[in-house]
Protein backbone atom coordinates (compact mmCIF):
# COMPACT_ATOMS: atom_id res chain seq x y z
CA UNK A 1 0.00 0.00 0.00
CA UNK A 2 1.38 3.54 -0.89
CA UNK A 3 1.57 6.00 2.09
CA UNK A 4 0.41 9.26 1.00
CA UNK A 5 3.08 11.39 1.71
CA UNK A 6 3.15 15.23 2.18
CA UNK A 7 4.11 15.87 -1.74
CA UNK A 8 1.97 13.33 -2.78
CA UNK A 9 -0.97 14.99 -1.15
CA UNK A 10 -0.43 18.62 -1.94
CA UNK A 11 -0.13 16.76 -6.01
CA UNK A 12 -3.06 15.26 -5.46
CA UNK A 13 -4.91 18.72 -4.45
CA UNK A 14 -3.55 20.56 -6.81
CA UNK A 15 -4.98 17.94 -9.57
CA UNK A 16 -8.20 18.72 -7.55
CA UNK A 17 -7.76 22.67 -7.75
CA UNK A 18 -8.08 22.84 -3.54
CA UNK A 19 -5.60 24.86 -2.18
CA UNK A 20 -4.92 23.55 1.28
CA UNK A 21 -4.05 25.28 4.49
CA UNK A 22 -0.34 23.73 6.14
CA UNK A 23 -2.92 22.99 8.94
CA UNK A 24 -5.46 21.24 7.64
CA UNK A 25 -2.49 19.58 5.62
CA UNK A 26 -1.65 17.62 8.57
CA UNK A 27 -4.79 16.64 9.83
CA UNK A 28 -5.73 15.40 6.50
CA UNK A 29 -2.68 13.28 5.79
CA UNK A 30 -3.18 11.18 8.38
CA UNK A 31 -6.93 10.83 8.27
CA UNK A 32 -6.43 10.15 4.53
CA UNK A 33 -3.85 7.54 5.48
CA UNK A 34 -6.35 5.98 7.53
CA UNK A 35 -8.77 5.86 5.26
CA UNK A 36 -6.79 4.41 2.52
CA UNK A 37 -5.32 1.66 4.90
CA UNK A 38 -9.11 0.65 5.55
CA UNK A 39 -10.01 0.60 2.04
CA UNK A 40 -7.03 -0.57 0.16
CA UNK A 41 -8.87 -4.21 1.75
CA UNK A 42 -10.16 -4.56 -1.70
CA UNK A 43 -7.26 -5.58 -3.24
CA UNK A 44 -7.43 -8.90 -0.71
CA UNK A 45 -9.32 -10.31 -3.36
CA UNK A 46 -8.45 -11.74 -6.77
CA UNK A 47 -10.59 -11.08 -8.81
CA UNK A 48 -8.49 -11.66 -12.47
CA UNK A 49 -11.68 -13.06 -14.13
CA UNK A 50 -14.12 -10.81 -13.01
CA UNK A 51 -16.02 -7.76 -14.66
CA UNK A 52 -16.06 -4.90 -13.62
CA UNK A 53 -19.39 -3.06 -12.77
CA UNK A 54 -19.99 0.78 -14.13
CA UNK A 55 -23.45 0.92 -13.14
CA UNK A 56 -26.08 -1.76 -11.45
CA UNK A 57 -28.58 -1.83 -13.68
CA UNK A 58 -28.32 -3.48 -17.85
CA UNK A 59 -27.37 -0.55 -19.69
CA UNK A 60 -29.31 -0.05 -23.22
CA UNK A 61 -28.93 3.28 -25.14
CA UNK A 62 -31.56 5.82 -24.81
CA UNK A 63 -32.27 7.72 -28.17
CA UNK A 64 -34.71 10.86 -28.47
CA UNK A 65 -35.87 12.88 -31.02
CA UNK A 66 -33.31 15.49 -32.36
CA UNK A 67 -35.66 18.42 -31.53
CA UNK A 68 -35.43 21.74 -30.55
CA UNK A 69 -36.57 22.28 -26.85
CA UNK A 70 -36.66 25.65 -24.69
CA UNK A 71 -34.11 25.96 -22.74
CA UNK A 72 -32.57 28.43 -20.38
CA UNK A 73 -32.36 32.24 -20.87
CA UNK A 74 -29.49 33.86 -20.84
CA UNK A 75 -30.54 36.23 -18.14
CA UNK A 76 -31.24 32.62 -16.24
CA UNK A 77 -28.31 30.99 -17.25
CA UNK A 78 -25.98 34.17 -15.79
CA UNK A 79 -28.91 34.36 -12.45
CA UNK A 80 -26.13 33.02 -10.09
CA UNK A 81 -22.95 33.93 -11.97
CA UNK A 82 -20.91 35.62 -8.96
CA UNK A 83 -19.27 37.83 -11.99
CA UNK A 84 -20.68 38.71 -15.09
CA UNK A 85 -19.78 41.08 -18.00
CA UNK A 86 -22.70 41.71 -20.68
CA UNK A 87 -23.76 38.27 -22.03
CA UNK A 88 -20.61 36.62 -20.38
CA UNK A 89 -19.25 35.08 -16.83
CA UNK A 90 -16.18 36.93 -15.76
CA UNK A 91 -13.29 35.64 -14.28
CA UNK A 92 -10.20 37.12 -13.14
CA UNK A 93 -6.94 36.28 -15.87
CA UNK A 94 -5.47 32.99 -16.21
CA UNK A 95 -2.65 31.39 -14.20
CA UNK A 96 -0.53 28.25 -14.14
CA UNK A 97 -0.15 25.25 -12.44
CA UNK B 1 -56.95 21.65 15.59
CA UNK B 2 -54.46 19.94 13.42
CA UNK B 3 -52.35 17.36 15.10
CA UNK B 4 -49.12 17.26 13.03
CA UNK B 5 -47.15 14.89 15.07
CA UNK B 6 -49.70 12.29 14.00
CA UNK B 7 -51.71 12.66 10.86
CA UNK B 8 -50.62 10.76 7.82
CA UNK B 9 -50.67 11.73 4.43
CA UNK B 10 -52.89 9.34 3.66
CA UNK B 11 -55.57 10.83 6.69
CA UNK B 12 -54.60 14.59 5.70
CA UNK B 13 -56.02 13.77 2.05
CA UNK B 14 -58.91 12.47 3.35
CA UNK B 15 -59.70 15.32 5.62
CA UNK B 16 -59.18 17.47 1.98
CA UNK B 17 -61.14 15.61 0.11
CA UNK B 18 -63.98 15.99 2.61
CA UNK B 19 -63.34 19.34 2.76
CA UNK B 20 -63.42 19.19 6.27
CA UNK B 21 -59.70 21.19 6.40
CA UNK B 22 -58.37 23.71 3.66
CA UNK B 23 -55.00 22.98 1.97
CA UNK B 24 -53.96 26.15 3.59
CA UNK B 25 -54.86 25.37 7.28
CA UNK B 26 -52.87 22.49 6.62
CA UNK B 27 -49.71 24.48 5.82
CA UNK B 28 -50.26 26.60 8.37
CA UNK B 29 -50.67 23.81 10.79
CA UNK B 30 -47.18 22.76 9.63
CA UNK B 31 -45.38 26.10 9.40
CA UNK B 32 -46.56 27.12 13.14
CA UNK B 33 -45.08 23.29 14.38
CA UNK B 34 -41.86 24.04 12.55
CA UNK B 35 -41.93 27.64 14.66
CA UNK B 36 -42.90 26.01 17.60
CA UNK B 37 -40.24 23.02 17.60
CA UNK B 38 -37.38 23.83 14.47
CA UNK B 39 -35.47 26.23 16.94
CA UNK B 40 -34.37 22.96 18.39
CA UNK B 41 -34.05 20.49 16.26
CA UNK B 42 -32.86 22.36 13.28
CA UNK B 43 -34.52 20.13 10.44
CA UNK B 44 -34.66 23.10 7.69
CA UNK B 45 -32.41 25.02 6.65
CA UNK B 46 -35.17 27.09 4.98
CA UNK B 47 -38.78 27.38 5.22
CA UNK B 48 -41.04 28.27 2.62
CA UNK B 49 -43.98 31.32 3.97
CA UNK B 50 -46.17 29.78 0.97
CA UNK B 51 -46.01 27.79 -1.53
CA UNK B 52 -48.41 27.07 -4.68
CA UNK B 53 -51.19 24.32 -4.55
CA UNK B 54 -53.96 22.79 -3.12
CA UNK B 55 -52.70 19.07 -1.80
CA UNK B 56 -50.59 18.13 1.19
CA UNK B 57 -47.67 19.90 2.44
CA UNK B 58 -43.87 17.87 1.78
CA UNK B 59 -40.39 18.81 3.18
CA UNK B 60 -37.06 18.48 0.39
CA UNK B 61 -33.97 17.44 1.30
CA UNK B 62 -31.57 20.56 0.31
CA UNK B 63 -30.29 18.55 -2.65
CA UNK B 64 -33.20 18.36 -4.92
CA UNK B 65 -33.32 21.38 -7.19
CA UNK B 66 -36.34 23.74 -6.67
CA UNK B 67 -36.96 26.51 -8.64
CA UNK B 68 -36.93 30.18 -7.03
CA UNK B 69 -36.03 28.50 -3.60
CA UNK B 70 -32.37 28.30 -2.14
CA UNK B 71 -30.76 24.95 -1.92
CA UNK B 72 -27.27 24.64 -0.67
CA UNK B 73 -26.53 20.89 -0.47
CA UNK B 74 -25.61 22.02 3.61
CA UNK B 75 -22.58 23.55 1.93
CA UNK B 76 -21.11 27.19 1.98
CA UNK B 77 -20.29 26.74 -1.64
CA UNK B 78 -23.56 26.71 -2.69
CA UNK B 79 -24.88 29.63 -0.12
CA UNK B 80 -27.16 32.21 -1.98
CA UNK B 81 -27.60 29.75 -4.65
CA UNK B 82 -31.40 29.57 -6.22
CA UNK B 83 -31.85 27.23 -9.15
CA UNK B 84 -33.77 28.59 -12.26
CA UNK B 85 -35.32 24.94 -13.11
CA UNK B 86 -36.89 22.66 -11.16
CA UNK B 87 -35.66 19.38 -10.89
CA UNK B 88 -37.88 16.71 -12.01
CA UNK B 89 -39.38 14.94 -8.81
CA UNK B 90 -39.73 19.00 -7.26
CA UNK B 91 -41.66 19.24 -10.51
CA UNK B 92 -43.76 15.71 -10.06
CA UNK B 93 -44.43 17.20 -6.77
CA UNK B 94 -45.78 20.35 -7.63
CA UNK B 95 -47.90 18.49 -10.75
CA UNK B 96 -49.98 16.47 -8.08
CA UNK B 97 -50.34 19.70 -5.84
CA UNK B 98 -48.00 19.45 -3.30
CA UNK B 99 -46.73 22.34 -1.35
CA UNK B 100 -43.13 22.86 -0.37
CA UNK B 101 -42.44 23.66 3.31
CA UNK B 102 -38.67 24.52 2.83
CA UNK B 103 -35.58 22.49 2.41
CA UNK B 104 -34.28 19.45 4.64
CA UNK B 105 -30.91 19.88 6.16
CA UNK B 106 -28.28 17.51 5.14
CA UNK B 107 -24.57 16.39 5.71
CA UNK B 108 -22.77 18.72 3.18
CA UNK B 109 -23.13 16.97 -0.36
CA UNK B 110 -25.39 14.22 1.31
CA UNK B 111 -21.70 13.17 2.69
CA UNK B 112 -22.26 11.74 6.37
CA UNK B 113 -24.21 9.37 8.51
CA UNK B 114 -25.12 12.47 10.75
CA UNK B 115 -26.01 15.61 9.43
CA UNK B 116 -23.17 17.13 11.82
CA UNK B 117 -21.16 17.46 8.22
CA UNK B 118 -23.73 20.83 7.38
CA UNK B 119 -21.74 23.60 6.77
CA UNK B 120 -25.29 25.62 8.43
CA UNK B 121 -25.18 23.38 12.10
CA UNK B 122 -26.63 19.46 13.20
CA UNK B 123 -29.89 18.56 13.36
CA UNK B 124 -30.78 16.54 16.26
CA UNK B 125 -32.76 13.35 17.01
CA UNK B 126 -36.36 14.39 18.43
CA UNK B 127 -36.01 11.05 20.31
CA UNK B 128 -32.90 12.91 22.05
CA UNK B 129 -31.74 16.22 21.06
CA UNK B 130 -28.60 15.50 22.31
CA UNK B 131 -28.24 12.35 19.57
CA UNK B 132 -27.85 12.82 16.10
CA UNK B 133 -30.73 12.02 13.62
CA UNK B 134 -28.57 9.89 11.04
CA UNK B 135 -27.53 11.24 7.87
CA UNK B 136 -27.16 12.47 5.70
CA UNK B 137 -30.78 13.19 5.36
CA UNK B 138 -31.57 13.87 8.92
CA UNK B 139 -33.53 17.10 8.24
CA UNK B 140 -35.80 15.08 6.51
CA UNK B 141 -36.25 12.05 8.37
CA UNK B 142 -36.09 14.50 12.22
CA UNK B 143 -38.95 16.50 10.48
CA UNK B 144 -41.41 13.97 9.71
CA UNK B 145 -40.72 12.34 13.07
CA UNK B 146 -40.97 15.72 15.04
CA UNK B 147 -44.21 16.40 13.34
CA UNK B 148 -42.72 19.04 10.94
CA UNK B 149 -43.94 17.54 7.49
CA UNK B 150 -46.02 14.79 6.84
CA UNK B 151 -44.03 13.38 4.37
CA UNK B 152 -40.74 14.19 3.13
CA UNK B 153 -37.95 13.21 0.18
CA UNK B 154 -34.29 12.32 0.63
CA UNK B 155 -31.64 10.95 -1.13
CA UNK B 156 -30.02 7.64 -0.59
CA UNK B 157 -26.21 7.06 -2.10
CA UNK B 158 -24.95 4.38 0.77
CA UNK B 159 -27.73 4.76 3.58
CA UNK B 160 -28.59 8.25 3.46
CA UNK B 161 -32.91 8.10 3.31
CA UNK B 162 -32.56 4.54 5.23
CA UNK B 163 -30.13 4.97 8.05
CA UNK B 164 -31.52 8.34 9.30
CA UNK B 165 -35.35 6.59 9.18
CA UNK B 166 -34.05 4.06 11.00
CA UNK B 167 -32.62 6.64 13.75
CA UNK B 168 -35.83 9.05 14.02
CA UNK B 169 -38.51 6.06 13.92
CA UNK B 170 -39.92 6.88 10.63
CA UNK B 171 -40.17 4.64 7.18
CA UNK B 172 -38.04 5.63 4.15
CA UNK B 173 -37.29 3.96 1.25
CA UNK B 174 -34.16 4.24 -0.97
CA UNK B 175 -35.80 2.87 -4.62
CA UNK B 176 -33.67 0.58 -6.70
CA UNK B 177 -31.20 2.55 -9.31
CA UNK B 178 -32.80 4.12 -12.12
CA UNK B 179 -36.55 4.16 -11.11
CA UNK B 180 -36.30 8.08 -10.05
CA UNK B 181 -34.98 10.94 -11.89
CA UNK B 182 -32.34 12.93 -10.74
CA UNK B 183 -32.36 15.49 -12.82
CA UNK B 184 -32.14 18.84 -11.01
CA UNK B 185 -30.66 16.99 -8.08
CA UNK B 186 -26.89 17.81 -6.49
CA UNK B 187 -24.78 14.65 -7.62
CA UNK B 188 -22.70 12.88 -5.31
CA UNK B 189 -21.93 9.73 -6.79
CA UNK B 190 -23.71 8.96 -10.01
CA UNK B 191 -23.56 5.31 -10.13
CA UNK B 192 -25.37 4.86 -6.63
CA UNK B 193 -27.46 8.21 -5.82
CA UNK B 194 -31.48 7.75 -5.55
CA UNK B 195 -33.97 9.87 -4.15
CA UNK B 196 -36.17 8.28 -2.11
CA UNK B 197 -39.49 8.84 0.43
CA UNK B 198 -39.69 9.34 3.39
CA UNK B 199 -42.98 9.39 5.64
CA UNK B 200 -44.75 7.68 8.96
CA UNK B 201 -46.27 5.01 7.17
CA UNK B 202 -45.40 2.19 4.55
CA UNK B 203 -48.45 3.24 2.61
CA UNK B 204 -47.80 7.36 2.75
CA UNK B 205 -43.99 5.96 1.51
CA UNK B 206 -45.54 4.09 -0.80
CA UNK B 207 -47.58 6.67 -2.38
CA UNK B 208 -44.94 9.09 -2.54
CA UNK B 209 -42.77 6.62 -4.41
CA UNK B 210 -45.66 6.60 -7.02
CA UNK B 211 -45.50 10.23 -7.14
CA UNK B 212 -41.74 10.55 -8.20
CA UNK B 213 -41.22 7.10 -9.78
CA UNK B 214 -41.01 6.12 -13.43
CA UNK B 215 -39.27 7.70 -16.85
CA UNK B 216 -38.04 10.85 -17.41
CA UNK B 217 -36.64 11.40 -20.92
CA UNK B 218 -33.88 14.64 -18.74
CA UNK B 219 -32.23 11.37 -16.70
CA UNK B 220 -31.33 8.60 -19.70
CA UNK B 221 -30.24 6.22 -16.03
CA UNK B 222 -34.59 5.86 -15.82
CA UNK B 223 -36.51 2.51 -16.31
CA UNK B 224 -39.64 2.12 -16.79
CA UNK B 225 -41.16 1.32 -13.39
CA UNK B 226 -44.04 -1.61 -12.51
CA UNK B 227 -47.30 0.52 -11.07
CA UNK B 228 -47.16 0.81 -7.45
CA UNK B 229 -50.04 -0.99 -5.43
CA UNK B 230 -50.43 0.57 -2.22
CA UNK B 231 -50.14 -2.59 0.54
CA UNK B 232 -53.15 -3.64 2.60
CA UNK B 233 -52.56 -7.19 3.43
CA UNK B 234 -51.52 -8.16 7.10
CA UNK B 235 -50.17 -11.58 6.35
CA UNK B 236 -46.99 -12.70 4.92
CA UNK B 237 -48.22 -16.54 4.11
CA UNK B 238 -45.99 -17.13 0.34
CA UNK B 239 -43.24 -14.67 0.87
CA UNK B 240 -39.79 -16.20 1.69
CA UNK B 241 -37.94 -14.33 4.06
CA UNK B 242 -33.85 -14.25 4.01
CA UNK B 243 -32.02 -13.98 7.02
CA UNK B 244 -28.42 -12.93 6.12
CA UNK B 245 -25.61 -14.21 8.91
CA UNK B 246 -23.48 -11.67 8.09
CA UNK B 247 -25.55 -8.87 8.26
CA UNK B 248 -27.20 -10.19 11.60
CA UNK B 249 -24.45 -11.14 13.39
CA UNK B 250 -21.83 -8.41 12.81
CA UNK B 251 -19.69 -7.83 15.93
CA UNK B 252 -20.73 -3.82 15.37
CA UNK B 253 -24.73 -4.52 16.11
CA UNK B 254 -25.52 -3.30 19.73
CA UNK B 255 -27.94 -6.27 21.85
CA UNK B 256 -30.73 -3.76 21.80
CA UNK B 257 -31.14 -3.80 17.68
CA UNK B 258 -30.14 -7.01 17.45
CA UNK B 259 -32.70 -8.15 19.97
CA UNK B 260 -35.48 -6.35 17.96
CA UNK B 261 -34.50 -7.14 14.50
CA UNK B 262 -35.13 -11.13 16.46
CA UNK B 263 -38.42 -10.33 17.36
CA UNK B 264 -39.47 -8.87 14.01
CA UNK B 265 -37.99 -11.67 12.43
CA UNK B 266 -39.99 -14.14 14.44
CA UNK B 267 -42.94 -11.66 13.50
CA UNK B 268 -42.66 -12.49 10.15
CA UNK B 269 -42.96 -16.24 10.94
CA UNK B 270 -45.69 -15.62 12.85
CA UNK B 271 -47.38 -13.91 10.26
CA UNK B 272 -46.84 -16.81 7.66
CA UNK B 273 -43.84 -16.19 6.15
CA UNK B 274 -41.10 -19.03 5.29
CA UNK B 275 -37.90 -17.74 7.15
CA UNK B 276 -34.54 -19.42 6.26
CA UNK B 277 -30.60 -18.06 6.81
CA UNK B 278 -28.45 -17.22 4.05
CA UNK B 279 -25.07 -15.91 3.58
CA UNK B 280 -23.41 -13.00 1.81
CA UNK B 281 -20.22 -13.74 2.84
CA UNK B 282 -18.37 -10.90 1.02
CA UNK B 283 -20.88 -8.25 1.01
CA UNK B 284 -20.32 -6.87 4.09
CA UNK B 285 -16.69 -7.38 4.78
CA UNK B 286 -15.88 -5.63 1.60
CA UNK B 287 -18.67 -3.46 0.77
CA UNK B 288 -17.63 -0.35 3.11
CA UNK B 289 -14.40 -0.20 1.30
CA UNK B 290 -15.47 -0.76 -2.29
CA UNK B 291 -17.99 1.98 -1.71
CA UNK B 292 -15.67 4.34 0.33
CA UNK B 293 -13.55 3.87 -3.19
CA UNK B 294 -16.40 4.34 -5.47
CA UNK B 295 -18.21 7.03 -4.35
CA UNK B 296 -15.03 9.26 -3.42
CA UNK B 297 -13.93 8.68 -7.17
CA UNK B 298 -17.48 9.99 -8.52
CA UNK B 299 -17.60 12.93 -6.07
CA UNK B 300 -14.37 14.28 -7.06
CA UNK B 301 -15.48 14.22 -10.83
CA UNK B 302 -18.87 15.49 -9.87
CA UNK B 303 -17.78 18.35 -7.41
CA UNK B 304 -15.65 19.47 -10.16
CA UNK B 305 -18.04 21.65 -11.25
CA UNK B 306 -17.80 24.15 -7.93
CA UNK B 307 -15.37 26.34 -10.06
CA UNK B 308 -16.48 29.86 -8.82
CA UNK B 309 -17.51 30.62 -12.29
CA UNK B 310 -20.96 29.89 -13.22
CA UNK B 311 -22.63 29.72 -9.69
CA UNK B 312 -22.15 29.20 -6.07
CA UNK B 313 -19.01 31.70 -3.80
CA UNK B 314 -16.53 32.62 -5.20
CA UNK B 315 -13.37 33.76 -3.27
CA UNK B 316 -12.97 37.44 -3.07
CA UNK B 317 -9.15 37.02 -2.75
CA UNK B 318 -7.95 35.37 -6.47
CA UNK B 319 -4.57 36.72 -7.82
CA UNK B 320 -5.40 34.56 -10.48
CA UNK B 321 -8.37 32.43 -12.63
CA UNK B 322 -6.52 29.19 -10.85
CA UNK B 323 -5.84 30.82 -7.67
CA UNK B 324 -9.52 31.60 -7.94
CA UNK B 325 -10.60 27.97 -8.64
CA UNK B 326 -8.55 26.58 -5.85
CA UNK B 327 -9.38 29.05 -3.04
CA UNK B 328 -12.71 29.38 -3.45
CA UNK B 329 -13.07 25.19 -2.81
CA UNK B 330 -10.66 25.75 -0.13
CA UNK B 331 -12.96 28.04 1.22
CA UNK B 332 -16.20 26.79 0.22
CA UNK B 333 -15.96 22.79 1.01
CA UNK B 334 -15.71 21.57 4.29
CA UNK B 335 -13.74 18.77 5.55
CA UNK B 336 -15.48 15.87 4.57
CA UNK B 337 -16.04 16.84 1.14
CA UNK B 338 -12.34 17.51 0.60
CA UNK B 339 -11.54 14.64 2.12
CA UNK B 340 -13.57 12.46 -0.72
CA UNK B 341 -12.52 14.81 -3.37
CA UNK B 342 -8.94 13.65 -2.20
CA UNK B 343 -9.29 10.02 -1.72
CA UNK B 344 -11.44 10.34 -5.09
CA UNK B 345 -8.52 11.98 -7.04
CA UNK B 346 -6.09 9.93 -5.84
CA UNK B 347 -7.77 6.26 -6.59
CA UNK B 348 -8.27 7.46 -10.23
CA UNK B 349 -5.07 8.90 -11.04
CA UNK B 350 -2.83 7.35 -13.29
CA UNK B 351 -1.08 4.48 -11.75
CA UNK B 352 -3.46 3.65 -9.02
CA UNK B 353 -6.69 3.78 -10.68
CA UNK B 354 -6.50 -0.23 -11.55
CA UNK B 355 -5.28 -1.21 -8.02
CA UNK B 356 -8.32 1.18 -6.28
CA UNK B 357 -11.50 2.03 -8.54
CA UNK B 358 -11.23 -1.12 -11.08
CA UNK B 359 -10.47 -3.34 -8.32
CA UNK B 360 -13.48 -1.63 -6.13
CA UNK B 361 -15.72 -2.20 -9.26
CA UNK B 362 -14.86 -6.00 -9.46
CA UNK B 363 -15.98 -6.03 -6.18
CA UNK B 364 -18.97 -4.45 -6.95
CA UNK B 365 -19.55 -7.79 -9.21
CA UNK B 366 -18.98 -9.96 -6.63
CA UNK B 367 -21.39 -7.87 -4.28
CA UNK B 368 -24.42 -8.00 -7.16
CA UNK B 369 -24.07 -11.65 -7.76
CA UNK B 370 -23.89 -12.70 -4.08
CA UNK B 371 -27.29 -11.04 -3.68
CA UNK B 372 -28.49 -12.28 -6.77
CA UNK B 373 -28.03 -15.63 -5.06
CA UNK B 374 -29.59 -14.84 -2.51
CA UNK B 375 -32.86 -14.13 -3.87
CA UNK B 376 -32.66 -17.26 -6.15
CA UNK B 377 -34.20 -18.49 -2.84
CA UNK B 378 -35.76 -15.33 -0.88
CA UNK B 379 -37.80 -12.87 -1.69
CA UNK B 380 -37.03 -10.51 0.62
CA UNK B 381 -33.56 -9.86 3.00
CA UNK B 382 -34.02 -8.75 6.37
CA UNK B 383 -31.40 -7.17 8.33
CA UNK B 384 -31.05 -4.19 11.23
CA UNK B 385 -30.36 -0.26 9.08
CA UNK B 386 -28.05 0.52 11.41
CA UNK B 387 -25.44 -1.38 13.61
CA UNK B 388 -26.63 1.30 16.77
CA UNK B 389 -29.26 3.13 17.81
CA UNK B 390 -28.90 7.00 17.96
CA UNK B 391 -25.68 7.80 18.85
CA UNK B 392 -24.27 11.48 20.80
CA UNK B 393 -23.40 14.39 19.00
CA UNK B 394 -19.84 14.98 18.50
CA UNK B 395 -19.37 10.81 19.54
CA UNK B 396 -17.74 10.10 15.88
CA UNK B 397 -17.16 13.32 14.36
CA UNK B 398 -13.06 13.31 15.38
CA UNK B 399 -12.85 9.79 13.60
CA UNK B 400 -14.27 9.48 10.01
CA UNK B 401 -13.74 5.81 9.76
CA UNK B 402 -16.38 5.28 12.59
CA UNK B 403 -18.56 7.38 11.42
CA UNK B 404 -18.28 5.47 7.42
CA UNK B 405 -19.05 2.03 9.36
CA UNK B 406 -22.78 3.65 10.41
CA UNK B 407 -23.09 2.82 6.95
CA UNK B 408 -21.82 -1.16 7.01
CA UNK B 409 -25.38 -2.61 6.70
CA UNK B 410 -26.80 -0.51 4.56
CA UNK B 411 -24.14 -0.10 1.82
CA UNK B 412 -23.78 -3.46 0.31
CA UNK B 413 -27.55 -3.36 -1.20
CA UNK B 414 -26.77 0.21 -2.01
CA UNK B 415 -23.80 -1.02 -4.12
CA UNK B 416 -26.30 -4.33 -6.45
CA UNK B 417 -28.90 -1.35 -6.90
CA UNK B 418 -31.26 -3.10 -5.12
CA UNK B 419 -34.33 -1.22 -3.62
CA UNK B 420 -34.65 -0.94 0.56
CA UNK B 421 -37.20 -0.55 2.81
CA UNK B 422 -36.67 1.06 6.27
CA UNK B 423 -39.75 0.18 9.27
CA UNK B 424 -39.11 1.23 12.79
CA UNK B 425 -39.29 -2.43 14.61
CA UNK B 426 -39.05 -1.38 18.22
CA UNK B 427 -37.14 0.25 20.64
CA UNK B 428 -33.46 0.06 22.69
CA UNK B 429 -32.89 2.24 25.52
CA UNK B 430 -35.91 4.46 24.51
CA UNK B 431 -34.47 4.87 20.46
CA UNK B 432 -35.83 3.77 17.89
CA UNK B 433 -34.34 0.61 16.20
CA UNK B 434 -34.64 -0.02 12.21
CA UNK B 435 -35.36 -2.93 9.99
CA UNK B 436 -34.37 -3.15 6.88
CA UNK B 437 -36.33 -5.45 4.41
CA UNK B 438 -33.91 -5.64 1.19
CA UNK B 439 -35.15 -6.83 -2.13
CA UNK B 440 -34.63 -7.63 -6.37
CA UNK B 441 -34.33 -4.75 -8.19
CA UNK B 442 -37.78 -3.23 -8.79
CA UNK B 443 -39.59 -5.00 -6.00
CA UNK B 444 -41.01 -1.89 -4.38
CA UNK B 445 -44.23 -3.21 -4.12
CA UNK B 446 -42.83 -7.18 -2.17
CA UNK B 447 -41.16 -4.20 0.46
CA UNK B 448 -44.33 -2.34 0.70
CA UNK B 449 -46.34 -5.26 1.35
CA UNK B 450 -43.81 -7.36 3.77
CA UNK B 451 -43.10 -3.55 5.50
CA UNK B 452 -47.18 -2.90 6.18
CA UNK B 453 -48.40 -6.63 6.90
CA UNK B 454 -44.85 -6.10 9.55
CA UNK B 455 -46.07 -2.49 10.62
CA UNK B 456 -49.66 -3.76 11.30
CA UNK B 457 -48.24 -6.43 13.40
CA UNK B 458 -45.01 -3.99 14.86
CA UNK B 459 -47.07 -1.57 16.10
CA UNK B 460 -44.39 0.86 16.84
CA UNK B 461 -45.85 4.90 17.51
CA UNK B 462 -43.61 6.94 15.51
CA UNK B 463 -44.28 9.91 17.99
CA UNK B 464 -41.18 10.38 20.03
CA UNK B 465 -42.22 9.63 23.51
CA UNK B 466 -40.53 13.34 24.32
CA UNK B 467 -43.21 14.52 22.50
CA UNK B 468 -46.38 12.94 23.32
Amino acid sequence: MTEISRELLLHVANLARLELRDAELVRLQSQLNDILGAVSKVSELDLTDVPATSHPLDLVNVWDEDQPRACLSVEDALANAPERDGDYFKVPPGGSS
Amino acid sequence: MIDTLRLTAEAASRLLDAKEVSSDELFAAYLAAIGERDAELHCYLHVCDDSPGDGIPIALKDVIGTKGIPTTAGSRILEGYVPVYDSTVAKRCKERGLRFLGKTNTDEFAMGSSTENSAYGPTHNPWDPARVPGGSGGGSAAAVSAGLAPWALGSDTGGSIKQPSALCGNVGLRPTYGTVSRYGIVAFASSLDQVGPVARTVRDCAFLYSVIAGRDHCDTTTVDVPEVVLPVGERLEGVRVGVPRELNEHEAIEPGVRDAVLRAIELCRQLGAEVGECSLPRSVDYGLPCYYLIAPAEASSNLARYDGVRFGYRTPHAQDRLDMYKRTRDEGFGDEPKRRILIGTYALSAGYYDAYYGQAQKVRTVIAREHADAFERFDVLVTPTSPTVAFELGGRTADPLAMYASDLLTIPSCMAGLPGLNIPCGLSDGLPVGLQLIGPQLAENLLFRVGHALEQAIGFDTVPERLR
